[in-house]
């Protein structure tokens, strides 16, 4: 078996960020890390995030920063990745890709404890980097320019120290005088050797200053002292002229300025009133603000609270250092404050947000300072504070993030085309249930009933030079209706259209008259108001048009073409007439290219199944220049220019190519290149759109050529990145479209749809999904649907948190205290839908997150969801401190109760210092009111913490700890009916076929048990000879398993052919072989037929398929909110095909960041049988030489190649 | 040290422990091992985001908490050191 790999959408997650100028000029860029994608976002001047270059590199990206060299307008990115390299990148506006300037490797690839790449400093002014590891080696790299001012970097200088862990590091600013770099290391020799202990409780984090002497090429260790034993981060602080230098030392809840020769400044982070005292407040992420002379740093702590830092300095001393409380966000990994006035927060789960500031925190507030620092017996006093609402920061617009995907399945419960993506995302009180479709979101502007029902519409402007359209014409059966678009789109009667008959196409002609084309005739309204009028001959009337500016061709009733063209004076003259052979189906015509005076194709399509490419230049006129056959009648036609653009901001070089696009009347869409020169056909691709006849429309995407295709769902077609996507809106079936541009929309599409107009925008181009958010309580852990009915039954928990009741009372005491009785009675519905009203509701739990409780408390709920109705029907929250982990619907052989609910829970669950808990229950839920509510039937205690359930022949078989057993359905309790205790760890996951169990273990992969009715007894008949840390499985068939293990591998597991007939063919089913044993495991090993790292971990698995249609593959989501398919290859030329053009790209295109691709896909375990497609799909961001090359040696062309990409992706989604 | 003795075996053996800290040797006990394999262990788990953020969901702690527990039990990971034995 084959696979295909491919990455439905990115991951959303984000793990670095940094932000500078990369493009050049004002603007101000982000650069993120999503794993192993690396992003450059901007926020356009709507204040919404644009991505404007997404690269996958094949490696896991840890660290990045930025830095400018003097002088210069532009900064370089520099990547710490797992690849053993230093890589430093700058932007390409031309080409809109990231050069790779330098790579320069220090040590072998992969995340290893002192391979440097964990952690990235630069110094301020740009002359020298530093790249450390968590212990040892740190290497530091001068930066230069030579004499062509390019960048060079020098061969590595050592800052290395042994036994030493390193847990940040920084740049020192110290203007012109050598570099300096920052960092806090501990040593651990003497602990490791020191039996009594003394020494590992006399351990000392020291800040060390490493000087960069750039006379003399070398780096000393120039100053180290001890400090905090808490610290975890540095922050540079401005000097040289603008601030004291020196550096912030973040430590668990202070903050100290240090500096060479300067005494500490030290000042308590404030902490939250609610926080357990034994917790304290650790600085997780930290931006600096530098505004001409002044500057201020904002540290967020690790519950959200962000804190604006100043320092009160003369000359370089500082004085006092002051911490202010600011604002409170989602916890983020990074923040980046852009000179613009934006906060980008990159939250570590969920959305991220960009934030304006409103202001900068000048108010008075809770505010800790070092002169007030108090010190008492029992240590420094704290300061205390209650969050409250934003007040320096507003939210302007938030990136949807998956991260993290707890669990999905793929199900079609609303009765779609296509199935939907059910995952749960999040964690604690920003959790939500996200509910994905393919396609592109549309935000809907506008939608107004018409007077009758329209069957179609057009836009057009009054001069070629407007901006905008002026009229909007709606054609009905027998009239037409001219809107005017103004400040209000309102009906006229005076734009000269007739608006007694249909219309068949209205345009502009020319620079500025109108035509109107209805089926007795051409009516041509002048600029200056005169109307010229062409009149069908005889009783002939006009079935089909097509125009673009200059050019007209109208296909009479009968078969006769007409061709029209604009004369210098502007008049609409008949060039030429030409009889088809029987009635023409659809017509059109290229907009005339630019710098010259005509279109020169036409392309017909007839009823007798071809299309037919006439020619219109003078010489050949109405000549056929070439016929293509198609599977059914031609319903539509379009012409599109698919330039995969001249480089700019979104493409690669590319030669246009002019596509034919057929949408044929059984909904497939048809594409084919057309020839320039010959007008020849060839390369054809054709995609099954819906069950209707696809309608082709043009539109405008981004300042370029679109196709809107209209079948049983609208479709667009763009260009993004290079490449031509074809993908479905979310948005319901319409009739008749047309771009449209006005005021308060730039791009839009009017459309009709029964009697209605509807004007929409199209979001976020380039998602592959579109989703919709329904937040939940606590983190999600499982859920299952309800056979019958279309339901969700959610399992969510949390650790070290308060129930719902608690919260509540806790809240309104608070609020109280505060004088706020308004809101008090707010109860936990409101608490629910704290998405909806987040602005009224002045504490909501996503944005502060739930108060911390201690580490053995647990809230945990159960929920049924009605996807249909969207609402919740029933939550259950557990009592006495019990989680639910595990969840399974269950029919029980005695029918009595029908389809009931098996939950798991454990009760006191702790995880440190060793794992321990309470006690372990099933509960037993049975569906009351058509399954909407739950009622318990009765509980039974177990004596682990039951992690699988799952029904087997009319029992319920729980995996408990090491446990797998069977159990029925008793009075009051579950009854034990069968188990097996050899299994080597824990149970975390359970499937069945027929009499086959297929057990997963948490460490020790899969296990295959056989149950045998007649002797009641289960046995392990196979097992795998890899340990393998299970994360997620999947069954495919009956030998075959999938899954996923902790360090992000993908990986089918199969019993081979022979062994599995000779065990299903064994009257004693190899029992006999398995009381003997072998070396502890079962008798027989199941193979390895498919092995794939994914670089991210996979936490849920599924085989479905997404199309109607469309071939079966595995989907996975991962925690980094990461959707990927592995698809099935069906024959044995694609697999050639692909592995030879993988193969090429591995040559031709290495990995960006430095990391071997074959060495990253086989990270841990080599890659087996998997084309990762990821990097086939970057064939066409390649160079048109280079994409040729590879072609030749695939005997291909760069076409047929790209042909291939799009089939197979079409198969997948 | 003499120009023969860089080509020994244990001098070699003594670079690459000097330079690759874990390379094991004959004496190695069962601590040391398993201090280097700890310390591995964290120091992947910093390095490798994705399970940094696993953990982080399964403790309900913020990824930047878990880092930098990650950070300090690379301290001591398994403990305090055996009583060295007389020889």
């Amino acid at each position: 078996m084959y696979l295909y790999s491919l990455t439905l959408q990115q991951a959303t997650g984000i793990v670095c960020a940094t932000n500078g100028n990369f493009i050049g000029g004002k603007s101000q860029e982000i650069v993120v890390a999503r794993g192993k994608v690396l992003d450059l976002l901007r926020p356009d001047e709507n204040g919404k995030l644009q991505t404007i270059l997404s690269v996958e590199v094949f490696g896991a990206i840890r660290s990045l920063s930025h830095f400018r060299l003097t002088g210069s307008q532009k900064d370089y990115i520099v990547v710490g990745s797992d690849s053993g390299r230093i890589v430093i990148l700058e932007y390409n506006k031309e080409k809109n890709v990231f050069d790779k300037v330098h790579q320069e490797t220090f040590g072998k690839s992969g995340c290893r404890r002192i391979v440097p790449g964990q952690y990235i400093a630069v110094d301020p002014k740009g002359r020298a980097v530093m790249i450390a590891a968590c212990e040892k080696q740190k290497l530091v790299y001068v930066l230069n320019r030579d004499s062509s001012a390019r960048l060079t970097i020098s061969s590595p200088l050592e800052a290395h120290k042994s036994h030493t862990i390193v847990y940040s590091i920084a740049g020192v600013d110290c203007g012109f005088d050598n570099p300096i770099f920052a960092s806090i290391e501990l040593d651990y020799l003497e602990a490791d050797q020191d039996s009594t202990g003394q020494s590992a409780n006399e351990a000392q984090k020291h800040l060390t200053f490493y000087e960069l002497d750039l006379g003399l090429n070398h780096v000393s260790r120039k100053w180290s002292e001890p400090i905090d034993n808490g610290a975890n981060m540095l922050v540079t602080v401005p000097g040289g002229g603008d601030g004291p230098s020196g550096i912030l030392v973040c430590a668990e809840n202070f903050v100290i300025y240090k500096n060479q020769g300067h005494p500490d400044v030290r000042a308590v982070i404030p902490r939250r009133a609610d926080l357990p005292t034994e917790r304290g407040v650790l600085i997780v992420s930290a931006a600096t603000h530098r505004h001409k002379t002044s500057f201020f740093f904002l540290l967020q702590t690790e519950y959200g609270d962000v804190f604006k830092c100043t320092l009160e300095h003369d000359n370089d001393r500082v004085t006092e250092l002051k911490i202010k409380y600011f604002d409170t966000i989602p916890v983020t990994i990074s923040m980046c404050v852009l000179k613009t006035g934006f906060l980008f927060a990159a939250s570590e789960f969920g959305n991220h947000g960009l934030y304006q500031f409103r202001a900068i925190g000048d108010e008075a507030d809770v505010e800790s300072s070092s002169a007030t620092l108090m010190e008492t017996e029992e240590g420094f006093q704290p300061v205390f504070f209650q969050p409250r609402g934003l007040k320096n920061l507003i939210r302007i617009d938030q990136v949807d993030s998956l991260m993290p995907i707890m669990d999905m399945k793929v199900a079609n419960l609303f009765d779609e085309e296509t199935p939907q993506i059910f995952t749960l995302c999040g964690r604690g009180p920003r959790s939500s249930l996200r509910i994905l479709r393919p396609g592109l979101a549309v935000s809907e502007m506008a939608v107004s009933q018409l007077p009758g029902i329209p069957i179609a519409v057009w836009t057009v402007k009054k001069n070629i030079n407007d901006e905008f359209d002026a009229y909007i014409v709606v054609s009905f059966a027998s009239a037409t209706l001219v809107l005017s678009i103004g400040e209000t789109v309102e009906e006229v009667s005076d734009s000269g259209f007739l608006d007694t008959t249909p219309s068949l196409a209205v345009s502009l002609l020319g620079d500025d008259s109108l035509m109107q084309v209805h089926p007795k005739g051409i009516r041509h309204i002048r600029e200056d108001g005169r109307i010229i009028q062409w009149e069908t001959p005889g009783k002939r009337t006009i079935v089909k048009v097509a125009t673009n500016r200059v050019q007209v061709v109208v296909a009479l009733s009968g078969g006769e073409l007409v061709y029209f063209e604009m004369d210098i004076t502007g008049q609409l003259m008949e060039v030429e007439k030409h009889e088809m052979s029987g009635d023409v189906a659809c017509l059109d015509i290229a907009p005339v290219p630019e710098g010259r005076q005509r279109s020169r194709f036409l392309a017909v399509g007839s009823y007798d199944n071809t299309i037919r490419i006439l020619s219109l230049d003078p010489d050949d006129c109405m000549q056929i220049l070439s016929v293509q056959s198609v599977s059914s009648p031609p319903e539509s036609l379009l012409l599109l220019e698919v330039q995969a653009s001249i480089g700019g901001e979104d493409g690669a070089d590319h030669p246009a190519s002019v596509f034919l696009n057929a949408g044929l009347q059984n909904g497939v869409l048809f594409r084919t290149v057309v020839d320039m020169v010959t007008g020849q056909l060839s390369d054809t691709r054709s995609r099954f759109l819906g069950l209707r006849a696809p309608k082709l429309f043009s539109a405008v995407v981004r300042g370029r050529r679109a196709m809107l295709c209209l079948s049983s769902r609208p479709w667009l077609g763009y260009i993004h990145q290079g490449h031509f996507l074809l993908t479905p809106l979310s948005y319901e079936t319409l009739e008749y479209a047309a771009s449209f541009s006005s005021d308060q929309c730039a791009e839009g599409v009017v459309a009709v749809a029964g009697d209605a107009l509807r004007v929409f925008t199209i979001e976020r181009l380039g998602e592959t999904f579109n989703e919709t958010v329904i937040p939940l309580r606590y983190t999600p852990r499982k859920f299952v649907l309800h056979p019958k009915r279309k339901l969700l039954i959610v399992i969510e928990s949390d650790q070290g948190a308060f129930t719902a009741e608690e919260r509540e009372a806790a809240r309104k005491e608070s609020l109280e205290a505060a004088g706020m009785e308004a809101n008090g009675n707010g109860n936990i519905n409101e608490m629910e839908n704290g998405a909806d009203n987040e602005e009224n509701d002045p504490l909501s739990d996503e944005q502060y997150g739930y108060p911390k409780a201690e580490a053995e408390k647990w809230v945990s709920c159960i929920r049924v969801f009605e996807p249909r109705t969207s609402s919740t029907t029933c939550l259950l929250e557990l009592q006495d401190n019990e989680a639910a982990f595990s969840v399974c619907t269950v029919n029980f052989s005695d029918k009595e109760y029908g389809t009931l609910l098996a939950v798991g829970t454990a009760k006191s669950l702790k995880f440190w210092p060793k794992r321990s808990f309470a006690a372990g229950f099933i509960h037993i839920y049975r569906f009351i009111e058509d399954g909407k509510g739950l009622q318990l039937l009765h509980k039974t205690q177990v004596e682990g913490i039951p992690l699988a359930l799952c029904q087997f022949q009319g029992k319920l078989l729980a995996g408990i700890g090491p446990v797998l057993r069977l159990y029925d359905l008793g009075k009051r309790k579950l009854l034990r009916k069968c188990e097996n205790k050899l299994f080597p760890n824990t149970i975390i996951s359970l499937h069945t076929y027929r009499d086959r169990i297929y057990v997963g273990d948490i460490q020790e992969s899969f296990h295959y048990c056989k149950y045998r009715r007649d002797e009641n007894q289960l046995y392990i008949f196979a097992d795998d000879s890899v340990p393998r840390w299970l994360t997620a499985s999947y069954h495919i068939d009956f030998d075959t398993m999938a899954g996923a293990d902790k360090f992000g591998n993908v990986y089918f597991m199969r019993l081979p052919q022979d062994l599995s007939d000779e065990i299903e063919e064994d009257p004693t089913g190899g029992k006999i072989k398995w009381e003997q044993g072998k070396l502890n495991g079962a008798p027989n090993k199941v193979e390895e037929i498919v092995q794939f790292h994914v670089g991210d971990v996979v936490t849920c698995l599924q085989k479905t398929s997404l199309i109607p249609g469309g071939g079966e593959c595995l989907i996975y989501g991962t925690v980094m909110g990461c959707l990927g398919a592995l698809l099935a290859f069906t024959s044995r030329e694609d697999v050639d095909f692909f592995s030879h053009l993988e193969m090429h790209m591995r040559q031709e295109h290495p990995p960006l960041c430095g990391r071997d691709h074959i060495a990253y896909r086989s990270a841990y375990f080599p890659v087996k049988d998997v084309i990762d497609g990821d990097l086939c799909e970057q064939f066409p961001t390649l160079p048109a030489d280079l994409q040729k090359k590879i072609a030749d040696e695939l005997d291909r062309t760069p076409g047929e190649i790209l042909k291939k990409l799009e089939d197979v992706r079409n198969r997948i989604i | 040290m003499q120009a023969s003795d860089r080509f020994n075996i244990n001098s070699q053996l003594e670079h690459l422990q000097a330079k690759y800290v874990g390379t094991g040797h004959a004496d190695l006990n069962r601590f040391e091992w398993a201090v280097n394999i700890q310390r591995d262990s964290y120091a992947s788990y910093v390095g490798h985001y994705p399970m940094l953020a696993y953990f982080a969901i399964a403790e309900n702690e913020s990824i930047g908490r878990e880092r930098y527990n990650f950070m300090q039990k690379m301290l001591l990971p398994c403990g305090l050191p055996p009583e060295k034995e007389e020889e």
